[in-house]
């Protein structure tokens, strides 16, 4: 930019910070939708014109996590001033909350689909990372034969279309018993995200200066417990950024989870669209379960923002 | 990078530094090639039969009969066309919106790092579950886009001719923040001293742009647009499930369709490898242009 800043300038630069807002604002809006349906009753999910001042409510949540049925008949008076906040808010959208013999809430499918996206994805970020770290640490500090061969090899793993690669895991999972567990799902998950951490593990380990180590090794550490002691910790930032990319990843993946699970092992993302169904469906208790589910990622991206840069542009603009 | 001696001092307190290099670097090796080397050994001798995973019958070697069908088959090659379609659609539409948001945004503009933190999210969801809110948004009845831009009951996803850039449109959001912060790095590393060079020159935005920014981002510009290039090829869960149309059925579904509904797993595998083949064949060019910025 000029140094001298000309009126027209000014104006053209009010002009382009007009135009981020409305992009900004275009790009969130689908987010803000979804998660205003989340908090509506069920009525005024599918208004025309669209609701947009609404009071909140949590009955889609408490939808999403219960059992229910349609109501035969309507509820007494007795029965609805006995039932609990929550379970009144079911009655009033024309459903009841499923119990089994002793009066148990029946919980639907959404708790233990969330459960089972959460240990998937946090057990296969642990083993990528951690076998990730340790790989990027060989290959940044010692003399490896066909270097460049070995990290190209490991970048191309991750190339495949998910589809291409799940044919033959699938038959390969059937005759070890992999199919429909979490572990055949970690296993999967750890695969894919190992080529990623290793790459941006290396970029991490190559800027941690190797007088730090040489120094510990001088003051009697073995090779094994510098590596703990002074470059792990060096390293922090890193394997975090790195283990929150694993994360989504793995948390959001679909095609796999499609395709070797059905029920004991299946995660969130294809059990959330399996839940339209045909007919009307409930919008208010689908995007109560997509918000729920984008959460966590929202909450990371957050968090951090500055390492997440990083490791999108990863490998890309580095020199 | 440096590299450490492996002979050196501290090699003869503890384990040596080979013995710790193989132990670092062997395990994760010997990993991927079991599970991603071997399955596609696995696939490559079953494409050759006529397997059906589905049922308990014989299946016979068949030769090179699987990939004779495939690559005369008008459906597959119309399978090929659609994905073709969708992928120069969908990557010209982030380049087009990611490069012109990184444009507006390389000026001075207040809470420029909360704006970037917020374009990051939509890449960052998962794309089964955005596929299933913009089914909602894209509801010809009571969807908020229809609405938005007052087009009564337009019918995006139930259209043939249309479903395709509903789900182009769909990637284009999700993706453009992608193409957006590769130009942005791209447009920051350009030197400030060539504007104001342009400037004494009188050169006009148009030369500026043409002479100077465009070629000097260009290489980070290729490496975004191959990046999104091999994703969108790739394309699954937002086409699978936003519409079922027969015009959106990219070569993935079509391989899915193939291997887990119709149960033709040695014709799948097959498949797979054609598939397989051609992303080598972009990686190829991927490689090429990455190595072009490396020299730059």
């Amino acid at each position: 930019m000029a140094a001298v800043r000309t009126s027209s300038e000014i104006a053209l630069n009010r002009i382009a910070i007009a135009a981020v807002i409305v992009v900004t604002l275009i790009f969130l809006a689908p987010i803000y939708w979804i998660t205003a349906t989340a908090f509506k009753p069920r009525n005024l999910s599918t208004t025309i014109p669209p609701t947009i001042v609404f009071t909140p409510e949590i009955s889609p949540f408490v939808k999403l996590f219960t059992k229910r049925s349609q109501l035969r008949s309507e509820p007494t008076p007795e029965e609805y001033a006995a039932a609990p906040w929550w379970e009144r808010m079911v009655f009033d959208g024309g459903e009841k909350i499923v119990r089994d013999g002793k009066g148990n809430v029946q919980l639907s499918g959404y708790p233990s689909r969330f459960m089972n996206s959460l240990i998937v994805a946090v057990t296969s970020t642990i083993l990528a990372v951690g076998m990730g770290t340790f790989t990027a640490y060989g290959f940044s500090r010692f003399k490896v034969k066909g270097e460049a061969d070995l990290l190209f090899f490991i970048l191309s793993t991750r190339m495949l279309p998910p589809v291409v690669v799940a044919i033959p895991m699938f038959l390969m999972y059937r005759v070890v018993g992999l199919n429909d567990t979490h572990w055949g799902l970690i296993i999967l998950y750890t695969a894919f995200n190992l080529s990623f951490s290793v790459w941006l593990m290396k970029g991490f380990m190559d800027e941690i200066p190797k007088e730090y180590e040489e120094a510990a090794l001088v003051d009697g550490y073995t090779r094994m417990q510098a590596f703990f002691k002074v470059v792990l910790p060096e390293a922090a930032t890193g394997i975090a950024a790195t283990a929150v990319f694993c994360f989504i990843t793995a948390w959001n993946e679909y095609a796999f989870a499609l395709i070797m699970t059905n029920r004991r092992a299946q995660t969130a993302p294809p059990f959330i669209p399996s839940q339209v169904g045909s007919g009307l469906p409930d919008w208010t208790v689908i995007a109560a379960g997509t918000f729920l589910f984008l959460l966590p990622v929202a909450i990371f991206t957050f968090l951090l923002r500055k390492h997440l840069l990083r490791g999108v542009t990863f490998g890309a603009i580095r020199k | 990078m440096s590299t450490l001696d492996p002979k050196s001092r501290a090699a003869s307190r503890g384990m040596s530094d080979i013995t710790i290099r193989n132990l670092f670097i062997i395990p994760t090796i010997l990993f991927l090639i079991v599970f991603n080397i071997f399955p596609l050994i696995y696939s490559l001798g079953y494409s050759f039969t006529d397997f059906r995973a589905s049922g308990k019958a014989d299946w016979n070697f068949v030769g090179l009969q699987n990939y004779r069908e495939l690559l005369n088959d008008p459906f597959i090659w119309s399978n090929f066309s659609i994905t073709a379609k969708y992928v120069i659609v969908s990557v010209v539409g982030q380049v087009v919106v990611g490069f012109g948001t990184a444009m507006l945004l390389n000026r001075d503009i207040p809470m420029k790092g909360l704006i970037t933190t917020l374009l990051l999210l939509p890449m960052m969801l998962s794309m089964a579950v955005v596929g299933l809110f913009w089914k909602l948004l894209y509801d010809p009845s009571f969807g908020i886009i229809n609405y938005a831009l007052g087009l009564g009951t337009f019918e995006w996803l139930s259209n043939p001719d249309m479903a395709l850039y509903a789900v182009a449109l769909t990637d284009i959001w999700m993706w453009s923040p992608f193409v957006m912060l590769l130009s942005l790095a791209g447009l920051s590393a350009v030197p400030k001293h060539l504007y104001e060079a342009a400037a004494i020159d009188r050169a006009g935005p148009l030369y500026t742009f043409f002479r100077i920014t465009l070629p000097l981002v260009a290489p980070i510009l290729m490496i975004a647009i191959i990046f999104r290039t091999m994703e969108a090829f790739k394309t699954f869960d937002l086409a699978y499930i936003l519409t079922s149309q027969p015009t959106t059925e990219v070569i993935s579904i079509r391989l899915y369709k193939m291997a887990f509904q119709e149960w033709q797993t040695g014709r799948s595998c097959a498949l797979a490898y054609i598939v397989l083949i051609m992303v080598l064949a972009i990686t190829n060019i991927y490689v090429k242009y990455l190595n072009k910025v490396k020299e730059r």
